[in-house]
């Protein structure tokens, strides 16, 4: 059985393999770049917007909501990313209900390539905040000897991040291929509701995790 | 036993139990914080919104312990690289 798309290799030219994985990536970046392209191609500021329009509104209005209650800051710079991050896993795992469409974030490489995301963007947006000196110090605290137990929490959340995303989207799949060759027909539709609530839960957590990270980078010490 | 049957055996075997071992501390975390939140709400109803959001935050750190041992599970059933290394060298000769 496979438990992961990246076995599936669909087209193949030489060294370069084109898995399964690549090919789910980009119909979940097609789906939402398309779809944002369609909504907001007649945006209109009168009071009564398309319904298109009014979808894109409550997600990007409620996500910058989301963002302001964990970090206590204007959401302006960080939901670029962290809405980009949870669209992107909320959309895979949702298309999941699709026949024959594996979710690409139930392999382990995507969700290893978000994680990193996410170990590069909270350094990056600590400098901004504090200046490198300033980012660097908060290694330091509360006390120098703590600077090897900071830097080996900052890498097993990483592997966390990605583990804990590509454990639950696969335990979906996995569970359901099981539940199809026992008890096919009505059991797996149960477990794929389960498997469908769990995955937008995910995509939740992954983001407020991110946030979160993000916001004790840039908290201000005193 | 030979070995492609004492490979077999010892992965299923801990395989089992590593996910019923495993599951049992997430367990009990996560009825502890799932009744502490709720006793929270009922306190403070207007408190909801934040409690619920921290809530599911923290079901999920705790839940990744019982998720790294699916995975481990689920690599030793169907992904065991030492079956797979032995099933390839018996192949080749």
């Amino acid at each position: 059985m496979q438990i992961s798309p990246d076995q599936v290799i669909v087209w193949s030219w030489g060294p370069l393999a084109v898995s399964a994985t690549i090919v789910y990536t980009w119909i979940v970046m097609a789906v939402l770049v398309l779809g944002s392209c369609l909504a907001t191609r007649t945006v209109s500021e009168t009071m009564r917007p398309g319904r298109w329009q009014n979808l894109l509104e409550v997600l990007v209005s409620g996500m910058r909501e989301q963002i302001r209650d964990v970090s206590q800051h204007d959401p302006g710079p960080y939901l670029p990313f962290v809405g980009t991050l949870f669209l992107f896993i909320a959309a895979s795992n949702a298309l999941a209900i699709v026949p024959g469409f594996t979710p690409p974030t139930g392999s382990l490489s995507t969700t290893v390539a978000l994680a990193l995301c996410v170990f590069v963007a909270v350094p990056l947006y600590g400098v901004i905040e504090h200046g490198l000196g300033g980012y660097l110090a908060a290694y330091l605290r509360p006390n120098p000897f703590m600077l090897p137990f900071n830097i080996i929490g900052e890498i097993s959340r990483t592997v966390a991040l990605a583990v804990r995303l590509y454990g639950n989207v696969m335990s979906g799949t996995v569970i359901v291929a099981i539940l199809l060759s026992i008890v096919p027909f009505f059991f797996p539709v149960v477990m794929q509701l389960l498997g469908l609530l769990t995955g937008l839960i995910q995509a939740y957590i992954f983001a407020v995790l991110a946030m979160v990270y993000i916001a004790s980078a840039t908290r201000t010490h005193h | 036993m030979d070995n492609v049957g004492l490979i077999g055996a010892v992965s299923i075997i801990t395989a089992g139990l590593t996910i019923a071992i495993g599951s049992i501390a997430p367990a009990l975390g996560e009825a502890r914080a799932a009744a502490q939140a709720l006793a929270s709400i009922a306190q403070q109803p207007d408190e909801a919104n934040t409690i619920t959001r921290t809530l599911f935050v923290s079901l999920a750190m705790i839940e990744s312990t019982a998720i790294y041992c699916f995975v481990v599970a689920m690599i030793l059933i169907f992904a065991n690289p030492f079956w797979n290394r032995f099933v390839a060298t018996v192949a080749e000769r």
